[in-house]
């Protein structure tokens, strides 16, 4: 625990239930206190407790031994809502059945890394969880070893019990827990031996789940006060637009409309990496008193809008792209000489590959409340990153920090879009301007064309054999939107003597950012396919070939800098090789293999096509994955599948073009997701298990499958494709 | 704005809106029901499904104005308790996100009220019309499975 920890202002305090929601009303701000939980509903009509003793920021004891633990971290749906109070009740010893989870208040001082972003949430918090559990087990046994007089050895815990063999004494946790309450948090506990771990590694239902099943008020689409208004806004049509004039009092008179008003984005903080991306000029605002009646003044909005810069085009990003490939440089490794080697090559492949921009598609589009006034402001809703967005929020509305309050909602998916909070920026100017608490909703056109998009790319690889049929020289070069999609350090990198990467930058007034697994889920799908490509031309069986460059890897590494661990690479490979039964003949299914290391854990897939009427069906996904301990197997495989799928629908159908600066989709009748028809048939997922420190799981197993799909689609229509979405480039097979 | 009596979830409500306000927004807004959700207001994502008459509809499209008959919503489809659909969905652990999960569940009982054993296929054209961002797919198939064997 941190010295911070240590000095946790720590209560005994009375806990009474509130009348509406459900929830508690715990002692903390507002914003702890909405979370309606039916878990924890069901555990408090059986066992109520008044009477509690805070342990420590995570834990809180009841008179009766039933345990509160927060949950530090904004859950998008990764289900670490679950998985991270496993982790604490695991050390802490006491029994899941009797734990309640609650979302815990913004506070870095106590929870850390307060944000939900690249698959890091169990990884970088696995220490501190632990010891937050463990600490706390133990002052519950030092307070036992005072109230019974016996020696601390002498006492062992089992479920939330304390037991002292000799005098055949045992009691619950919360006997002891007003006393522990007033100890000093202990340093460096001693942690379980992970073989004696009975949480962590058992399948846990998701905690959230029978609130979500039975229509509970938990997203932040759902949060409302008493007194709040509707707000909506309408952003320029394109990037590069600004505002001119619009039908103000025509607007404001229609029915139930409080105002409307031009916001000028200068507001938006600048100087940061979640405000990067913020390239909308201005907005048009609207209050009112229902969600319909302001939806029915943003439709009859007429505004002119005209360009302050020149609105971009797809095709000319396409050219641009390929001009930065064709004529500029920008070596980030190089190892070896791959000018010789691929003048004195045998054979060079070269090949490109392309994927567009797209959206996120949160399915809750964006929303927020805010109540901002001159001394304060109170926000709650959607944001992975709440800790950067409240200090911004305090520079931005020149408020001391200690007056903002940012609390944190369930959000209706994530996926990159919510790092990045430029309506909550949106929300507070507005409830300022009014004076009123208000609720802010993005249509889905406004979610959908105002979005931060994950980037178009281009890449070309190359690779040079020897008269040996050898693989003696690659290159990999890259070309993206606000920056390149190559990983230079990534295999192959270490695995080939001349090697060169390369990444190159086009600038834009299109917005991009994170978009699940940046960079990863572009470059993957690239890199597997084209090494899927390169097998077959060298004659070998790709998953041989894969694991021959392992295997150097491990005995004669080039280079220093490789950012990933060979024999794990290796062993997901393996494992899903023997699994799917790869080599052996099966009449009628057509087989892709790809392998990639991204956010620390390491996946590997086969992906099986069927044709079903003469189209191809994905019959089956094999996936082998090395994230170290598995903390909840069952939110780990529902990851799993859940970045198979979202992979295979993106590389599908994923795509959204801009013409004039404006994005040519709007809405689902013009954006294909993937839907039920086109996800695999099944899904079966194989860890390996080595004892290795956790690691996430919300991205990685989504780039490679993009590769396994190329790949598969090659068997089964004899033809490679190189451009997303892999859809209309067999649609033109025919 | 127009006076209108609805029968949802067994009870019946009075609410006072303008005639062509939606069903979803007249749940949401109106009669703080707020577990059926928007997604996209044009019918296309399943996220404000609802029954009328025990039948699927999406309530972001439907005026109340023409709203005749019985509504159910996810609030009131188990009736007190879990509906087997509900059940299911928690057995097979489905939800990521799930935000579009009461969407899905109304989907799902509907479907089965209409056809109590459908084969896979029928499943997955059946839900079809919902999305799921997160990739719930191949559990919420599973899931349909399992309630159908307990309908």
């Amino acid at each position: 625990m941190s010295s911070k920890t240590k000095s946790y202002n720590r209560r005994k305090f009375l806990k009474v239930s509130t009348a509406a929601g459900g929830g508690l009303c715990i002692g903390f701000s507002f914003l702890s206190s909405c979370s309606s939980d039916s878990h924890f509903k069901e555990i408090v009509r059986l066992e109520k407790p008044e009477i509690w003793s805070e342990l420590n920021g995570f834990i809180q004891i009841g008179e009766n031994g039933i345990t509160t633990i927060m949950s530090p971290n904004p859950e998008i749906g990764q289900n670490i809502k679950t998985a991270m109070p496993m982790i604490i009740t695991e050390e802490l010893d006491v029994d899941w059945d009797k734990v309640i989870v609650q979302q815990a208040p913004l506070n870095t001082a106590i929870y850390k890394r307060q944000l939900a972003g690249g698959s890091q949430s169990i990884r970088q918090g696995w220490n501190d969880l632990r010891q937050a559990g463990a600490s706390a087990r133990k002052m519950i046994l030092d307070a036992a070893s005072i109230e019974w007089g016996v020696p601390f050895e002498e006492l062992r815990t089992e479920k939330g019990i304390v037991y002292h063999e000799k005098s055949e004494r045992s009691e619950h946790y919360g006997k002891f827990a007003d006393m522990a309450g007033q100890l000093e948090i202990p340093d460096n506990v001693n942690l379980k031996d992970p073989k004696d771990f009975s949480i962590i590694g058992k399948g846990k239902a998701n905690v959230d789940g029978i609130a979500i099943v039975t229509g509970e008020p938990i997203f932040g689409m759902d949060y409302m006060e008493e007194g709040a208004k509707i707000a909506m806004i309408e952003h320029a049509p394109g990037f590069g637009q600004t505002l001119t004039s619009f039908n103000k009092d025509e607007i404001k008179s229609m029915p139930g409309i409080i105002d409307v008003f031009e916001l000028n984005t200068d507001f938006y903080p600048k100087d940061s990496w979640i405000a990067n991306p913020f390239k909308l000029n201005s907005l048009i605002a609207i209050v009112g008193e229902s969600t319909w009646q302001v939806m029915q003044a943003k439709k009859a909005i007429k505004a002119e809008w005209s360009y302050q810069t020149e609105g971009e085009n797809t095709e000319e990003h396409w050219l641009a792209l390929d001009n930065l490939l064709q004529n500029e440089s920008n070596v980030q490794r190089k190892d070896g000489d791959p000018v010789t080697a691929f003048k004195e090559a045998a054979q060079v492949i070269a090949r490109e590959y392309t994927a567009p921009f797209l959206p996120h598609n949160t399915m809750a589009p964006m929303n927020f409340f805010a109540d901002v006034n001159q001394e304060r402001a109170r926000l709650m809703g959607p944001i992975q990153t709440p800790e950067i967005t409240a200090n911004l929020l305090a520079d931005i509305l020149e408020l001391p920090k200690e007056k903002v309050e940012v609390g944190m909602t369930r959000m209706g998916g994530g996926f990159g879009r919510r790092l990045y909070g430029n309506w909550v920026f949106e929300s507070a100017m507005i409830s300022k301007k009014i004076n009123s608490p208000i609720k802010l909703i993005y249509t889905r056109e406004d979610d959908m064309t105002g979005g931060v998009y994950r980037p178009a790319y281009k890449v070309r690889y190359r690779a040079a054999l020897n008269e040996l049929n050898e693989l003696v020289g690659f290159e990999v070069k890259g070309a993206g939107i606000h920056g390149g999609p190559v990983f230079s350090n990534r295999f192959p990198a270490g695995t080939v003597d001349n090697y060169q990467a390369e990444n190159l930058t086009l600038e834009s007034t299109i917005a991009t950012g994170a978009w699940r697994a940046p960079r990863s889920n572009f470059i993957a799908g690239a890199e597997q396919s084209f090494l899927d490509e390169l097998a077959e031309i060298m004659g070998k069986d790709p998953i041989e070939f894969r694991l021959e460059l392992f295997e150097r890897a491990i005995d004669r590494p080039i280079g220093e800098s490789n950012d990933y661990d060979p024999k794990r690479y290796a062993g997901v490979l393996k494992l899903v090789k023997e699994k799917s039964g790869w080599g052996e003949k099966m009449d009628g299914i057509f087989r892709g293999v790809s392998a990639y290391y991204c956010h620390n854990s390491y996946v590997a897939q086969v992906l099986d096509i069927i044709m079903d009427d003469g189209n191809p069906r994905i019959k089956k996904v094999w996936c082998a994955v090395d994230c170290g301990i598995v903390i909840n197997p069952l939110g780990a495989k529902n990851q799993i599948e859940g970045g198979i799928v979202d992979g295979i629908g993106h590389a599908m159908f994923g795509k959204i073009n801009f013409t004039n600066g404006k994005p040519d989709s709007k809405n689902f009748n013009s954006y294909q997701m993937i839907r039920s028809t086109d996800a695999p048939l099944e899904i079966e997922t194989f860890f390996v298990e080595n004892g290795e420190n956790p690691t996430g799981l919300g991205e990685p197993t989504l780039p490679p499958i993009m590769g396994a799909l190329a790949n598969a689609l090659y068997k089964a229509t004899g033809k490679r494709i190189y451009d997303q979405p892999f859809s209309e480039n067999i649609q033109e097979l025919g | 704005m127009a006076s209108y009596s609805l029968k949802i979830n067994g009870k019946t409500r009075k609410i006072d809106v303008d005639e062509n306000t939606p069903l979803l927004w007249v749940l949401r807004d109106e009669l703080d029901l707020k577990g059926t959700k928007y997604g996209c207001g044009i019918a296309l994502c399943g996220a404000c499904t609802v029954h009328l008459n025990g039948k699927a509809i999406r309530s972001c499209s439907v005026p109340v104005k023409n709203v005749d008959g019985e509504i159910t919503t996810i609030e009131g489809l188990g009736e007190g308790g879990l509906h087997p659909v509900q059940q299911a969905w928690i057995e097979h652990d489905v939800a990521q996100c799930g935000y579009c999960q009461p969407g899905q569940i109304m989907s799902a009982s509907a479907l089965l009220k209409n056809n109590p054993n459908p084969t896979d296929k029928e499943i997955e054209q059946g839900m079809q019309g919902n999305i799921c961002r997160c990739g719930t797919y191949t559990r919420i198939k599973e899931a349909v499975k399992t309630a159908s064997t307990k309908l």
